[in-house]
């Protein structure tokens, strides 16, 4: 059969099990746009923004795992979805992005819209495709979508001048198996690996596991879940490791790192044992690493080899699949209860709990904290939650305890904001049935919020929840405490949220008594489409506790128990 | 002179890369990106149509080898990654090397040191001389020493190319994979719509 390099390309993305995509059209991409009209199998979402589609088709992949699909014109349209790209890099998150180009004969003559996008993109893809040949589209497309999922998942661009997809050839579906024969990632560990790793385990007195995005990338959630009953090993998560342990297990402490409980990070510092697993030792976990866990042996598992030693040296560095991995090691684990090293960690969380602002009396001002709270108590703990950048989010991680993997999105790696909103719409597109909420600040919103109309055209079943202190509030913090509070460029004025909606025609409401959290949610989950809330929280809160960029993990800035003072 | 005389901190680096578009530009974009510092990169061709051979020195005080050869080995269009100098092998280093030879007494310098180092003279005219040395990087540098003094006017050069001694063989079967839909039967499954 004939076909256009469009109507392959098309082709190639029913094949690859793709539903939907999120794009923008454009000169260049016109003949795909054109395409699309013979395959409503596919459906497209027009976004407000290119932004958008790139985070949508990010939120799309880490609801559901499979591969999310952006879709742009040349130029602005493609440099548009850096950010996004460069968003799901750092958190290895699926995405293909599909981008037009001049015609081949116009590349390097400074056309109209012509960008270098294969070169912008270089250092924030996986990898990259330009298409000069139309006998080469289908196979490339297929290479594309193989690497964005396979190994550590990752976005990848492939780029197509506009006269590849006009011009026809007789299509055939190449179908072999795609052999990339450097890219082989390893799977399995080996004997001497699995007792290595086993004999620290099982002889250790203070281990902790640090438990990452690799567990649920990997769906090693039993398995893990396994692991830390027959070990007996408590578990600290990283922000997006959050759902790789339900967190109402008794041996799960919480999040580590900046903003990650005291009880994780104390438990780190005096460790005699990590066991990382699907983690990378990000700065924002670790802090100083010169003190970092100074007394422990380690181990680390990464299915990317070239993590291991990277920021922290390891005694035993396995580059393998957890799910895989675990289960090799999980003959090997004795069972212990390790009950003095509980004892001392049930003493930090006791102290933790003296400090949490939620066991304080705070009078009638409504915090972000109770807010996160109190959403996590309505909705039952069980929606999807997908944050943007900032101390919502922080006080997402802290006070919205997930049970199921990957109901919490969020932006860990670059901090992108601007992502909430249209990663949670990605997040609903892929999972239709599941309660999707955007907790978002009023700053980050304001980055992305074109996409409401995106939600209204789509009837996008997507709850926005603005926690609005009329500040960069995580600015303002840093500044608070290490600027001598000098408010630079953090105030903010804001528009009036609920008005912006009516202009959409969305249903909205706002909050400004801890009394009315319960009604929001119930009003939410009464409207069809999008609806938002906004929460007008207290201006100058302060998520504790915190460790300083660059300080020691131990030396963190912690909140007063009632009756001291601030000690900041 | 032997090649094994090693400067201990240099860490050579073989890797077999598949030639496909721009594939010299993610290796650069990586080390630049990583911050790692390369002491020397080099890419020519091999007697396989479809791959090529990079030779990378690195400082080892300055980057953790292992960490380097893992980030390579995560491009899509790498084949094998090897450390060469953790074995036997053998490196050259070529440089062309512009001298002057405007007077007697810098002629019989000139030819007085090519005589002692695996160099030549492959251009002599009145005011200057071409000498192609090849040799292991280590001589080739002491050369070049040799004839600051007489006067440098011009000079290029190859940057290591490596190689394992003896069975020690680095080569790929790589082969593209057949993206052209049915011109070239390689068992690859086809469905004709
Ligand atoms: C695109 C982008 N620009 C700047 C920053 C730096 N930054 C991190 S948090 C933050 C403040 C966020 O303010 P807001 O969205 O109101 O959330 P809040 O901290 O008040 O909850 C800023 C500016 C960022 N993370 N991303
Ligand atoms: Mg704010």
């Amino acid at each position: 059969m004939m076909l256009t390099g469009s109507e392959i390309l098309m082709e190639c993305l029913l094949r690859e099990g793709v539903d939907v995509m999120f794009g923008y059209p454009g000169g260049a991409i016109l003949p795909t746009y054109d395409a699309m009209t013979k395959y409503p199998q596919i459906h497209h979402v027009l976004v407000r923004h290119e932004q958008g589609a790139s985070h949508m088709a990010d939120g799309y992949a880490r609801a559901t795992g499979k591969v999310g699909v952006a879709i742009a014109t040349s130029g602005p349209g493609a440099t548009n979805l850096v950010t996004g790209m460069a968003t799901a890099m750092m958190d290895s998150s699926p995405i293909v992005c599909i981008t037009g180009q001049v015609p081949r004969a116009a590349i390097g003559s400074d056309a109209f819209q012509e960008t270098d996008v294969t070169g912008v993109s270089l250092p924030v893809t996986k990898h990259n495709f330009l298409v000069m040949d139309l006998d080469e589209l289908a196979w490339t497309v297929r290479e594309a979508f193989h690497i964005a999922r396979s190994g550590r998942p990752g976005p990848v661009l492939v780029d197509i001048p506009k006269d590849i997809q006009t011009a026809s050839t007789e299509f055939v579906y190449p179908e072999g198996e795609i052999v990339l024969p450097g890219y082989q990632p390893r799977t399995t560990a080996n004997e001497d690996e699995l007792d290595a790793a086993a004999r620290l385990i099982n002889e250790a007195q203070r281990p902790i596991i640090l438990a990452g995005h690799g567990i649920l990338m990997s769906g090693a959630m039993d398995e893990l879940l396994h692991l830390v009953e027959r070990s007996g090993v408590p578990v600290a998560l990283t922000l997006l490791g959050k759902g790789a342990l339900p967190e109402n297990h008794p041996l799960s402490l919480g999040m580590m790192g900046m903003h990650g409980t005291a009880t994780s990070n104390h438990s780190i510092q005096q460790a005699d044992l990590l066991i990382a697993l699907g983690m990378r030792f990000d700065d924002r976990v670790t802090g100083n690493l010169a003190t970092y866990s100074q007394h422990s042996r380690k181990i680390h598992v990464d299915i990317d080899p070239s993590e291991i030693n990277k920021n922290v040296p390891v005694d035993v560095g396995i580059a393998g699949d957890l799910r895989t991995v675990i289960t090799q090691l999980l003959p090997r684990i004795e069972k212990q209860q390790r009950v003095d090293w509980m004892a001392r960690i049930r003493d930090w969380q006791e102290d933790d709990d003296e400090r949490d602002i939620l066991h304080h009396d705070t009078g009638d001002r409504l915090l972000g904290a109770q807010v996160i709270n109190d959403l996590w108590l309505h909705t039952g703990g069980d929606a999807i939650t997908v944050t943007d950048v900032g101390q919502h989010q922080m006080l997402e991680a802290q006070y919205y305890p997930h049970q199921r993997p990957s109901t919490l999105i969020t932006s860990g790696g670059l901090g992108t904001m601007g992502f909430g909103f249209p990663a949670a719409m990605g997040a609903k597109f892929g999972l239709p049935d599941e309660e999707v909420w955007a907790i978002v600040g009023d700053g980050g919103f304001q980055m992305t919020m074109c996409e409401l109309a995106t939600a209204v055209q789509e009837k996008t079943n997507v709850n926005i929840a603005i926690l609005n202190n009329a500040f960069l509030g995580m600015v303002r913090q840093w500044q608070e405490f290490f600027y001598e509070e000098r408010y630079h460029a953090t105030p903010m004025f804001n528009p009036d949220f609920c008005l912006f909606a009516d202009a959409y025609g969305v249903p909205n409401m706002r909050v400004t008594k801890r009394e009315q959290v319960e009604e929001s949610v119930a009003f939410a989950r009464s409207v069809q489409g999008p609806v938002l809330i906004e929460y007008v929280i207290e201006k100058e809160d302060i998520v504790y506790p915190m460790v300083p960029a660059g300080a020691d993990l131990h030396a963190m800035i912690r909140r007063p128990k009632p009756g001291e003072r601030e000690n900041a | 002179m032997s090649d094994e005389i090693r400067t201990e901190q240099k860490v050579t680096l073989v890797t077999l890369v598949a030639n496909r578009p721009g594939v010299l530009n993610r290796i650069a974009s990586l080390f630049r990106r990583r911050n790692f510092n390369i002491d020397s990169l080099t890419v020519g061709r091999t007697h396989r149509q479809h791959v090529s051979r990079m030779t990378i020195v690195v400082d080892a005080r300055l980057a953790n080898v292992n960490i380097i050869a893992a980030n390579l080995r995560k491009l899509v269009n790498v084949i094998e990654v090897r450390v060469v100098s953790d074995e036997p092998h053998v490196s050259r280093d070529l440089a062309l090397i512009k001298v002057r030879t405007d007077d007697p007494e810098s002629r019989n310098m000139v030819t007085e040191i090519c005589e002692r180092y695996p160099g030549r003279i492959v251009d002599m005219g009145v005011k200057v001389a071409i000498v192609e040395v090849t040799a292991h990087e280590a001589q080739v540098e002491a050369m070049i020493e040799e004839f600051r003094p007489i006067g440098i006017v011009e000079m290029v050069r190859t940057g290591v190319v490596a190689m394992g001694r003896g069975v020690r063989i680095q080569d790929t079967q790589y082969e593209p994979p057949i993206m052209r839909a049915g011109t070239r039967d390689n068992g690859v499954q086809q469905t004709i719509l």
